[in-house]
């Protein structure tokens, strides 16, 4: 036993003769949650900005002249759905089902890009009746927070299309599922912001 | 709201011949320079068949010492660049008196000290702080290298991108003439129409996304991979702060690149976020960006407590006195940090109430800091202390960041403040504390840490003659500032009127070049000990009788950095196990598991130059093909699972086999 000294409790082992096994990837989820937790500050900032200039309409549009209340709620509804069959997916993948991992990943996916479509349709919208962004310091902040996040949707959208190939490729191999996993905190993760958007952007500013 | 005058080309966008500054006989001549010295090192490089040797074992490692290697000589580079900015300055300040317009000017002096700032925080002070955590934390942890090793080479590459736009801005149009931090509506683009600012916002949003991963990724590596029985409370305190550095990072840089991307959006698409019409409010910005820029000064420092902490204890052959104190020190002054950004803007009219509220978190701030500087000074008491490089430069550091420190609680004064506002006392005082603190701090650990990178020590005597130019030109080139300050300069200005002032800039261009001495000695300090390194060669692995686990492996360490990971028992684990006659396993070894190097990483940071260069002179067309062609590589990157492979297990032990004979050698 070379690696041991004596003392009054007995040997001390100073070093770790075995190899044990490090899988990789074995911190990635911590990684990406800290990952998403920086990505939250960035929306911090836009959101405090939009608290800050929410206000500054430099006598053009406000809230109430341009939102669409019925049309943020049929939207917001699409990405909780997207949600809800994201976690479809998840239990899915538990069982080890690969053909209902991808068939609702698909369906979230839809869901993604309906949300997408709509609000591309609201922007163009305000961007034809002349609310542009910049057209005042509120449209600006709302045109850039509802825009961050969007452009977020887009992203994990194109995420979202890849890993659907590598599960059809490879199967629910490990690396896959730590991907799904990663997608899944994601995707969450800017449904939580949605909320926050919907809550303080759309509905407090009709009651403004 | 107005875009820039100059006609759009479909191709060129708005780059044409008239970009080079073909009239600034200056910056023609450091073309001309720059040309035929890279032309030399590209020369020699091919003459001596080292290119592919530089992309295997380099370019394309995942190798945290490797790339915290080429990190510090990224920041090395950079602070040549830097100084000579800062020479410059320190010159026309001298010579602009009576009437004398001096030699640099107005459109490059104001490039110049914009430059200056941008580059000695973001491409010295971060990458060698960063280069420093990279190699020394998995080390001192017991690591084989860190969590994402992929990344690790990405976030370098992201950083070099970025150096490399500010120093393409030399050449290539021009830098932003707007101060370091780039306040609106000057770096508006009714205000700043050329590229200037523009280089400034991309070079700073690349490498900033190769902080925040770094920062990133060094959190999970400490939290997740140190070695077994190394609580936090047992982490050396390198690493304690080498970990509240990277929470800083993280919860930090993001704010910064969201106000720069706010500040693009004005730029390209017109928005009003910081302008003076239309509800923006520049003041926005001035907060947000001080937001980021407070706790980036810890971001700074705080690693340097760290190797301080570690050089005191080695060098006076104690334990550090007060380890737990240090710790919480640490943790009460990443905490702080963020509650303290209103001071650099009391001017700004926020009222007494608010002022003071941050005038007095910036005093408290300095209470963990004389904390640490007291344990510290205990720990030099009735220590057997060696008065070696490392320990010399901490020294230096003790005496000089103190006074920064004070002459900082005064500037913490609401009430002072008004008056010291935006004067010479304020540069005095952050370059005391930065160069003082910082660069007083990385030269402690270039010395300190050199023999473990390389497996030689550096030299005494150049490194003596480099210390001594460097304290005395530091303190000649900043005292005046203070006093310049108190009778009311302000900073960067190019020309002045009272020729009683003249005497002070005069003794500062002195100090400047005292320090130049300094840069140059270590320059030839660094060169002699590599001429000299047989003689200065160290095969113990512990050339200082240290007292962390970095020192228990062999000099340079072998890429797995530990045949058999180390088992923690006590807080200084190598002075341990040298206490208690810990015998290294010299059989039994097996095949290490390792990640594989990878090109991705210098790929896609070259890309986002491209796109960034692209960006900035509006060729639309580049910027979109290099942001495509940006996804499908990282993509397709995705596609490779397979991304590890294991060193033989003969490797292992012939490596092993040499420490060992070298060891026998030492008649240990």
């Amino acid at each position: 036993m070379q690696n041991q000294a004596m003392t009054a409790a007995g040997p001390v082992s100073f070093y770790d003769l075995d190899e044990h096994a490090h899988p990789e990837g074995h911190s990635t989820m911590l990684g990406f949650w800290i990952y998403l937790m920086s990505d939250c500050l960035i929306f911090a900032i836009l959101f405090a900005c939009y608290a800050v200039l929410g206000g500054n309409l430099a006598a053009g549009p406000g809230p109430k002249d341009l939102f669409d209340l019925p049309l943020v709620a049929v939207n917001t509804a699409m990405l909780l759905f997207s949600s809800i069959t994201y976690g479809f997916a998840m239990l899915a993948m538990q069982r080890g089902a690969k053909s209902a991992v991808l068939g609702w990943l698909a369906v979230t996916g839809l869901f993604g890009a309906v949300f997408l479509g709509i609000e591309l349709y609201e922007f163009h919208h305000l961007i034809h009746i002349g609310a542009t962004p910049q057209r005042s310091a509120f449209l600006s902040a709302f045109f850039t927070l509802v825009g961050t996040h969007g452009l977020h949707v887009t992203f994990g959208t194109i995420w979202l299309v890849t890993l659907m190939v590598q599960v059809s490729r490879h199967g629910l191999i490990a690396a896959n599922q730590r991907r799904l996993m990663c997608l899944s905190l994601f995707w969450h993760f800017l449904d939580v912001i949605w909320i926050g958007v919907f809550t303080f952007v759309y509905l407090m500013g009709m009651l403004r | 709201m107005t875009s820039a005058p100059t006609p759009i080309d479909p191709i060129f966008g708005r780059l044409s011949l008239d970009a080079l500054p073909l009239h600034e006989p200056i910056v023609v001549a450091t073309f001309v320079a720059v040309v035929i010295g890279g032309a030399a090192v590209l020369g020699l490089i091919t003459r001596y068949r080292l290119w592919g040797w530089l992309w295997r074992d380099w370019f394309t490692s995942v190798d945290h010492k490797k790339i915290g290697i080429m990190y510090m000589v990224l920041g090395l580079i950079m602070f040549l660049r830097g100084f000579a900015d800062a020479i410059m300055m320190r010159l026309q300040q001298a010579m602009a008196f009576g009437g004398s317009e001096g030699y640099l000017n107005a459109h490059h002096y104001d490039q110049i000290f914009t430059a200056h700032g941008v580059i000695m925080i973001f491409f010295v002070a971060m990458p060698f702080v960063t280069g420093l955590m990279n190699y020394v934390v998995p080390l001192q942890i017991g690591a084989r290298d860190v969590s994402f090793p992929f990344l690790n080479n990405f976030s370098f590459w992201m950083t070099a991108a970025g150096a490399g736009l500010v120093m393409c801005s030399l050449f290539v149009g021009e830098f932003a003439q707007t101060g370091w931090l780039a306040y609106p509506p000057l770096s508006g683009i009714a205000y700043s129409p050329a590229s200037g600012v523009d280089y400034y916002i991309w070079a700073l949003q690349i490498a900033g996304v190769g902080t925040t991963l770094s920062g990133i990724n060094l959190v999970v590596t400490i939290l997740k991979m140190r070695a077994p029985g190394m609580t936090l409370m047992k982490m050396p305190v390198f690493t304690w702060t080498s970990l509240c550095t990277n929470v800083l990072i993280v919860a930090s840089f993001p704010v910064l690149t969201a106000v720069l991307a706010l500040l693009s959006l004005d730029r390209y698409v017109g928005t009003n976020f910081f302008t003076n019409d239309f509800g923006g409010s520049p003041m926005m910005y001035v907060n947000l960006i001080w937001i980021w820029g407070h706790p980036e000064v810890y971001i700074l420092i705080l690693p340097l407590f760290g190797v301080f902490s570690e050089v005191t204890s080695t060098f006076s052959g104690k334990k550090l006195f007060g380890y737990t104190s240090m710790v919480y020190a640490t943790i009460v002054i990443t905490i702080l940090s963020y509650l303290v950004w209103l001071h650099h803007f009391f001017t700004m009219g926020s009222g007494a109430s608010v002022n003071s509220f941050f005038g007095i978190t910036t005093m408290v701030i300095s209470i963990p800091t004389g904390a640490k500087l007291f344990n510290w000074l205990f720990t030099m008491y009735r220590g057997r202390i060696r008065f070696e490089l490392p320990m010399m430069w901490t020294i230096a550091f003790m005496v000089t960041f103190t006074v920064g420190g004070m002459t900082g609680v005064l500037l913490a004064v609401p009430p002072a403040d008004f008056v010291l506002h935006n004067s010479l006392f304020l540069i005095a005082h952050f370059h005391n504390v930065i160069i003082g603190g910082v660069l007083f701090g990385l030269f402690a650990a270039i010395n300190f840490w050199w023999p473990k990178a390389f497996g030689f020590k550096l030299d005494v005597f150049w490194g003596k003659i480099s210390f001594w130019c460097w304290v005395v030109g530091f303190w000649l080139a900043f005292m005046p500032l203070y006093v310049l300050g108190l009778m009311g300069v302000t900073r960067r200005m190019r020309v002045f009127d009272d020729p009683s002032l003249q005497i002070w800039f005069v003794v500062a261009a002195i100090g400047a070049v005292i320090i130049a001495a300094g840069i140059g000695a270590m320059l030839v300090q660094f060169a002699v000990s590599i001429w000299k390194r047989e003689e200065l060669r160290d095969e113990t692995g512990d050339p200082w009788n240290a007292r962390t686990l970095e020192w228990a492996t062999s000099s340079p360490p072998p890429d797995y950095n530990f045949a058999f990971t180390p088992v923690i028992h006590s807080l200084d684990a190598w002075y341990d196990m040298k206490a208690r006659g810990a015998e290294r396993p010299v059989t039994g070894f097996k095949a290490i598991h390792m990640p594989s190097n990878t090109g991705t990483g210098i790929i896609l940071a070259g890309l986002s130059a491209v796109c960034g260069f692209a960006l900035i002179w509006y060729m639309w067309w580049l910027a979109g093909l290099s942001f495509l062609a940006l996804l499908t590589v990282a993509i397709a990157h995705t596609f490779n699972y397979r991304r590890d492979f294991y060193i033989p297990v003969e490797t292992v032990e012939a490596a092993e086999a040499v420490r060992t004979r070298q060891l026998a050698a030492q008649g240990a």
